[in-house]
């Protein structure tokens, strides 16, 4: 079959504002576009920019989890319960939900796009690895436990839980549980090394990578990592799609399309 | 057997199918996967001396049928294209370098680059409706088309293909200058300067206000402008605008296409478009007991 299918541009109000660690605020709005978990959405504030944001929440009431680290995800941040923002999507390829025992690791905002995963997993036992710069940036471990039957938690600055980055977490879990499938959300260095684990304990993997987005579509490119869109291959790739990949870990792309490495 | 193979100012592609410039263009891993998808022939994002942003988000609507956009030909510069050229080369089919210039003589060194860079032809982009001092702005007046042309041709020795503007009611004016100033092909259409507004935002969705349409939605202004240009050319005419099907790829085709190019199409449907329309006319080709595809084309004319 073709990949086409017809989105459009909605106004929609935010519902409710909570704030989930520093500088880290979840929106919630009613749009009942039917998504699947670890697809993405254009997210348009008049006047400011537009820009990709991963879904926190789906169903009816779906939700963005949103840091503050540029001119618009500080306006994304600033929305209050009431106030209007323009989403179109949902775009890209999600994770497949698998069966069996799945540990999902997420560092920085990763937990934003994996929650909605696990929350989808009827037969999985699921564990999962939490990485944080420090406590107070640590993000859903609440949440993580209505799903997971086993929650542990890295920070870099060994503020809470084990101390040191989510791959060397990970890696304790690994050795010993035998898991089924590893879900990966972070910063790429995260992901390049994760993958590397998974690859070393021969575990299949799939990852969610992030690239410089303009038309979120499919169309401009300029998202592309060896070739692959981003917001449409992906941004879920495969831990053997990820092998193939020269870019994976090592380079992305600037807003003129130059190369930059990572 | 039925041959899609085609000659087009020289230069020779395995079918009619070629990626439009602007659409995953703009790295030599993207160029790759729209050869993988089947392309005869791939048309680079159009190029300029410096990087470049582009306009800010949103740059693109999307439509019941077709887009708006206003990229605002963001790109890395010619002196970092070399390496996607070089990766894109790997594809084994023809390189259409497209490049942008504010005057002739920058439109004739960015030529003469891509030209160095392994293009077989050049596409010169007249025809950008979104980004202000190119594009459009020039190629709707024949005597700087024509000199940007002569220009480009002193300096390189590949096929130049100029790509023209629909928005402008002197198309033929500006195609017959073009031909007389030596242009091996013409491409058309680029997209149709348009605006979306949102009603809840009470303002223009694109942050540059104007845009431009594709899609569906602009083919029946291309098969006309192809059709005309057909009648008033010696030289061949590439077609663009909606192709996303066969049947879309044959209207243009028996207007007067020698090619077409598609790029909205590989958003709507996938890289898989290429390829999906190359099986397509086969099979119509058979049906109707005919050998070459130039025998398709300029038809629908009396």
């Amino acid at each position: 079959m073709t990949e086409r299918f017809m989105v459009t541009q909605t106004a929609v109000n935010i519902a409710s504002r909570a704030e989930e660690a520093e500088d880290v605020v979840t929106l919630r709005f009613d749009w009942d576009a039917p998504a699947s978990p670890g697809q993405f959405i254009m997210v348009w504030i008049p006047g400011v920019d537009e820009v990709p944001m991963s879904l926190s929440y789906l169903g009816d009431r779906k939700g963005i989890t949103v840091k503050n680290i540029g001119e618009a995800t500080k306006a994304l941040t600033s929305l209050q319960a009431g106030d209007q923002m323009i989403v179109r999507g949902p775009y890209g390829r999600g994770y497949h939900v698998p069966k069996g025992k799945v540990l999902a690791v997420g560092g920085g905002t990763g937990m934003a796009s994996l929650l909605p995963a696990l929350e989808r997993v009827p037969t999985a036992d699921v564990h999962t690895a939490i990485g944080a710069r420090g406590e107070r940036e640590l993000l859903f471990e609440e949440r993580a436990k209505r799903t997971s039957s086993n929650v542990r938690v890295s920070t870099d600055d060994g503020s809470k839980g084990f101390h040191g980055n989510a791959v060397q977490l990970a890696r304790e879990m690994m050795s010993s549980t035998k898991y089924d499938m590893v879900l990966g959300c972070g910063p790429e260095k995260m992901l390049y090394f994760l993958h590397k684990l998974c690859a070393e304990k021969g575990v299949p993997c799939q990852m969610s990578l992030e690239r410089y987005m303009k038309c979120g579509a499919g169309l401009c490119g300029s998202c592309a990592i060896d070739g692959k869109r981003v917001c449409r291959e992906g941004p879920v790739f495969t831990g053997d799609e990820l092998k193939d990949m020269k870019e994976f870990g090592k380079q992305r792309r600037d807003e003129c399309g130059g190369r930059l490495r990572l | 057997m039925t041959s899609l193979k085609v000659v087009l100012a020289g230069v020779e592609m395995e079918n009619p199918t070629m990626l439009a410039s602007g659409i995953m263009g703009e790295t030599g891993g993207s160029l790759l996967a729209m050869a993988k998808g089947g392309a005869g022939a791939l048309v680079t994002k159009s190029i300029g001396s410096a990087p470049r942003e582009g306009h800010k988000n949103p740059t693109l609507v999307e439509l019941e049928f077709g887009y708006m956009n206003a990229m605002g030909l963001p790109n890395p510069g010619i002196d970092a294209f070399g390496e996607e050229m070089y990766e894109a080369g790997k594809a084994g089919i023809p390189i259409v370098g497209s490049v942008f210039g504010a005057s002739a003589e920058e439109f004739a060194s960015l030529s003469k680059r891509m030209q160095e860079f392994g293009a077989e032809a050049i596409e010169l982009n007249l025809s950008c409706p979104h980004a202000k001092g190119y594009g459009m702005e020039m190629g709707v007046d024949p005597d700087v088309v024509a000199s940007i042309i002569s220009e480009v041709k002193a300096a390189v020795a590949v096929p130049v293909f100029a790509k023209l503007t629909p928005n402008t009611h002197r198309l033929i004016d500006v195609a017959l200058a073009a031909e007389k100033a030596g242009v091996d092909a013409i491409v058309a259409i680029n997209t149709l300067k348009a605006m979306k507004i949102d009603v809840d935002a009470m303002r223009p969705v694109l942050s540059n206000r104007y845009g431009g349409l594709s899609g569906p939605a602009v083919r029946g202004v291309g098969v006309r402008c192809v059709y005309e240009l057909y009648e008033a050319l010696n030289i061949p005419v590439i077609g663009v605008g909606g192709i996303e099907d066969w049947r879309s790829a044959l209207e243009y085709i028996m207007a007067g296409a020698a090619a077409v190019q598609i790029g909205s199409g590989v958003g709507r449907v996938g890289p898989r478009v290429f390829g999906d329309i190359c099986s397509g006319i086969s099979s119509y080709m058979e049906v109707n007991r005919l050998r070459n595809i130039s025998q398709l084309v300029g038809v629908a004319h009396d």
